[in-house]
C-alpha cells in the first residue's frame, strides 16, 4: 500500500479533528461524574439515567418526533408530486416561474420563512401548537424532497411508463405500479432528508410553536441558556449515536445492493 | 401442391387492418408526417424503412396511441382509433429500449398487461407459461431483466408485448441492441413467432437488409412521405424512383436523354460520342425525356474481352476492389470518367482472381437488367 506523505497526513489530521473533536468532548463529558462540564471527575453513566427520569426532555423528544414523521411525510407526498409534474409535463404556461418558486425556500433564510409562516398562522387564527409546527416544516422541507426526486424523475426512462400505459394500464396505475417502485430510492431518501431537517430545525420552529409543543432543539437551546448541563451532553450522545448507527446501516444496505446486481449482472453475461 | 401465395394487398375484396388516410403530423413548424396514405393487411409483416428523422417512429407511435394526428385519420379494424386512448387499444409494442420493468421477475413482466385486464389467475399462469415457451426463456422466469443478457431482454420484451394476443404488434428498432449474428437468428426467429401467432407485425427499422428479411412488404420513407410500398423483391428490382434505388442496396446510376426505338424499348443518349445504351422499360418516356438507368452491380458481367452478344458494352479501366468475401466489387473507370460498379461471386480462391487494378476491362449487361426511372 501507498504511504501517505506528510502533507497529507497533516492535512487529514486537521480536518477530522476540526470535524470530530467537539464531538468527542460532548460523548466525553456525557460519561462524567461531575455536575460541572469542564471538570472531569471519573467515568459514570448516572446522567442518562437521570435524563430518563426528565419528564419534560422525554415530552419533547416525543414532540419532535411526531413533528418530523407527519411534517416528512405530507412533504414526500407534495414534494414529489411536484417534482413529477415539473420533469413529467413539459412545456406549459408558467413553468419557468413555478418551477423557480419551487426552489425558492431552499435559498431563503429562515427566520424569513419562520416569520412570514407566523405572520400567516396568526392572520387565520390558527392557534400554535404541533400542527402549526408540521405545516412549517412540510413546507420547508418539501422543496428538498422535490429536488431529490426530480433529479432521479431526469434520468427516468419514459418508455417504461409508456409501456405500462401500451399494456393496459390507466395513468394512475401506471404510475403506482411502475413509476413510483422505480423511483422509491430516491422518494425513501426524500423523506429521510426531510425527517433529518425537521429533527434538528431550531429556527422555524420556535418562530411557529406554542406553548404546548416544545421540540427538542427548542428544549435544549432554553436549557442551554441556563447552563449546559452533563444531561444534555447524554441526549446529544444518544442521538449521535441514533444517526450514527442509522447512517452506516443504510449505507452498508445500498453497498451490498450494488454488489449483489453486479454480481448478478456478470453471471448474466456468463450464463447466456 | 402449391401453397397459396400471401397477398392480400393485391386482393380488392380484402379490408385492410389499418388504413392511413391523409395523415400529417406535425411539431410546431417540423413537419414529421406529409399527407400519408397506407394500408396494411391482417397477418402482414409490414417493415417501415427510411433513414432516421424520416417519420418511421412517428407512424408507430401513432398507432400505439402516444401521438395523435394532427390531420386526417387512422381506422384500425375499421375503427377510427383517435379517441381510443393507448391502454384501451388493442395494439402492443416492443419497445427500442424494451422498456422491461427493473423491479418485476421477467415472469411477472409478461403477466403485466395480462393482470390490468384481470384475467383469472390460472389463465394468466397459463398464458404465460406459453409465452415462456415461444420464446424459449422457461428457464429465466424468476430472473430480473438485469439478471438475463441482451438477446434474452429482447425476448422478454416480445412475449411481454404478444402475451395480451394484440391484433396489431408494433417493433421499433426490435434488434438495435443486439450483435450482428444474434441479430440474424433472432430474425429468423421473428418470422417464426409472426407465422406461428398470425399477428400483424409493423417493424420500424434503419436497416434495409432486416427489413427485406422479415417483411412480407415494406415501405420506404423519406421526409415524412412513403416513396415507395412493394414486397422486398420489387423495391429491389422495380424500385419507382432514384431514391428509392439508391436507399435500397447498391446501384449504378447512369442518367441520360431517352429516344424510343420500338415498343417499351428505348436508347439512353448518356455522353456525347458514346454509344446510347440500349434499355427495356415498361415505364413510359417521351423522345428527349430525362431518364436515369439504374442498373445493380451484381447484374453487370465483367470480361476480358468484348462480349460478342451483349446489348450494352462499355470498355474502361479497373480503379478498385472491393473484396467481401464471398463477393468482390469491382470499380471500373470509363474513358469519360464515369464509374460503374460491377460485382461477381468469388468463385474461385482469391489467388487465382481474373483481374486486378489498372486492367482493362468490358462491363456489359443486358437490355432489361436495369430499369428506367424518370425520378
Amino acid at each position: 500500500m501507498k504511504r501517505l506523505s506528510a502533507f497529507n497526513v497533516v492535512s487529514l489530521t486537521l480536518g477530522f479533528a476540526f470535524l470530530y473533536i467537539p464531538m468527542l468532548i460532548l460523548i466525553l463529558f456525557s460519561f462524567n461524574e461531575s455536575k460541572l462540564v469542564t471538570v472531569w471527575a471519573g467515568f459514570s453513566t448516572k446522567w442518562y439515567g437521570e435524563l430518563m427520569q426528565n419528564e419534560a426532555m422525554l415530552q419533547a423528544a416525543w414532540v419532535t418526533i411526531k413533528v418530523a414523521v407527519f411534517s416528512s411525510t405530507i412533504a414526500t407526498v407534495l414534494g414529489t408530486m411536484a417534482a413529477y409534474v415539473l420533469v413529467r409535463s413539459g412545456r406549459f404556461l408558467g413553468r419557468t416561474l413555478f418551477s423557480g418558486m419551487i426552489y425558492a425556500p431552499l435559498v431563503m433564510p429562515e427566520v424569513i420563512t419562520g416569520l412570514s409562516l407566523l405572520l400567516l398562522f396568526i392572520g387565520i387564527g390558527l392557534d400554535r401548537g404541533v400542527l402549526t409546527i408540521v405545516l412549517a416544516h412540510t413546507t420547508f422541507a418539501m422543496c428538498y424532497v422535490s429536488v431529490v426526486v426530480s433529479s432521479r424523475l431526469a434520468t427516468f426512462d419514459r418508455s417504461l411508463e409508456e409501456a405500462a400505459l401500451d399494456l393496459g394500464c390507466s395513468a394512475a396505475e401506471a404510475f403506482r405500479l411502475v413509476t413510483l417502485p422505480i423511483i422509491a430510492p430516491a422518494v425513501v431518501s426524500g423523506w429521510l432528508l426531510a425527517f433529518t431537517l425537521s429533527l434538528d430545525d431550531l429556527v422555524i420552529a420556535s418562530f411557529t410553536t406554542g406553548p404546548a409543543a416544545t421540540t427538542l432543539p427548542i428544549k435544549i437551546f432554553s436549557a442551554v441558556r441556563l447552563g449546559v448541563s452533563p444531561e444534555i451532553n447524554a441526549l446529544s450522545t444518544i442521538m449521535i449515536g441514533i444517526v450514527t448507527v442509522g447512517v452506516i446501516s443504510a449505507s452498508l444496505v445500498s453497498k451490498r445492493a450494488l454488489v449483489k446486481q453486479r454480481q448478478e449482472e456478470q453471471e448474466a453475461v456468463r450464463t447466456s | 401442391m402449391a401453397t397459396p401465395v400471401f397477398e392480400p394487398w393485391n386482393d380488392p375484396d380484402e379490408k385492410p387492418l389499418i388504413q392511413f388516410q391523409n395523415v400529417s403530423k406535425r411539431f410546431g413548424d417540423f413537419t414529421a408526417i406529409d399527407d400519408l396514405t397506407i394500408d396494411i393487411f391482417e397477418r402482414e409483416f409490414f417493415a417501415l424503412l427510411g433513414p432516421s428523422g424520416c417519420g418511421k417512429t412517428t407512424m408507430m407511435r401513432m398507432l400505439a396511441g402516444f401521438e395523435a394526428p394532427t390531420e386526417g385519420k387512422i381506422f384500425l379494424a375499421g375503427q377510427d382509433i383517435a379517441p381510443v386512448p393507448p391502454n384501451q387499444r388493442a395494439v402492443n409494442m416492443m419497445f427500442q429500449s424494451y422498456a422491461l420493468f427493473p423491479h418485476l421477475s421477467v415472469w411477472e413482466n409478461i403477466a403485466f398487461g395480462l393482470k390490468r385486464e384481470g384475467m383469472p389467475r390460472n389463465e394468466i399462469n397459463a398464458r404465460v407459461d406459453e409465452m415462456l415457451r415461444l420464446t424459449r426463456l422457461e428457464k429465466f422466469a424468476r430472473r430480473k431483466p438485469h439478471q438475463i443478457s441482451g438477446g434474452q431482454r429482447q425476448r422478454v420484451a416480445l412475449a411481454r408485448s404478444l402475451a395480451k394476443a394484440p391484433k396489431l404488434l408494433l417493433l421499433d428498432e426490435p434488434l438495435g441492441a443486439l450483435d450482428r449474428k444474434l441479430r440474424e437468428e433472432t430474425q429468423f426467429e421473428l418470422m417464426d413467432i409472426q407465422e406461428k401467432t398470425g399477428t400483424t407485425f409493423v417493424i420500424v427499422t434503419h436497416d434495409q437488409e432486416e427489413a427485406m428479411t422479415v417483411a412480407s412488404r415494406v415501405a420506404v420513407m423519406d421526409n415524412g412521405q412513403v416513396k415507395q410500398v412493394a414486397t422486398p423483391a420489387d423495391i429491389y428490382e422495380a424500385p419507382n424512383s432514384v431514391y428509392v434505388a439508391d436507399f435500397i442496396g447498391d446501384v449504378n446510376l447512369i442518367e441520360g436523354k431517352a429516344t424510343a426505338t420500338g415498343k417499351g424499348s428505348y436508347a439512353l443518349h448518356w455522353r456525347d460520342g458514346v454509344e446510347p445504351l440500349t434499355v427495356e422499360s415498361q415505364n413510359i418516356f417521351s423522345d428527349g425525356q430525362t431518364a436515369h438507368l439504374a442498373i445493380r452491380p451484381e447484374k453487370v458481367t465483367i470480361s476480358a474481352d468484348r462480349p460478342a452478344k451483349a446489348a450494352n458494352a462499355v470498355q474502361g479501366k479497373v480503379l478498385d476492389i472491393a473484396y467481401l468475401g464471398n463477393l468482390s466489387t469491382y470499380h471500373v473507370e470509363l474513358p469519360t470518367g464515369d464509374v460503374i460498379k460491377a460485382q461477381t461471386a468469388n468463385t474461385r480462391r482469391i489467388s487465382r482472381r481474373a483481374y486486378t487494378w489498372e486492367d482493362t476491362v468490358w462491363l456489359s449487361w443486358t437490355a432489361s437488367g436495369g430499369i428506367l426511372l424518370a425520378n
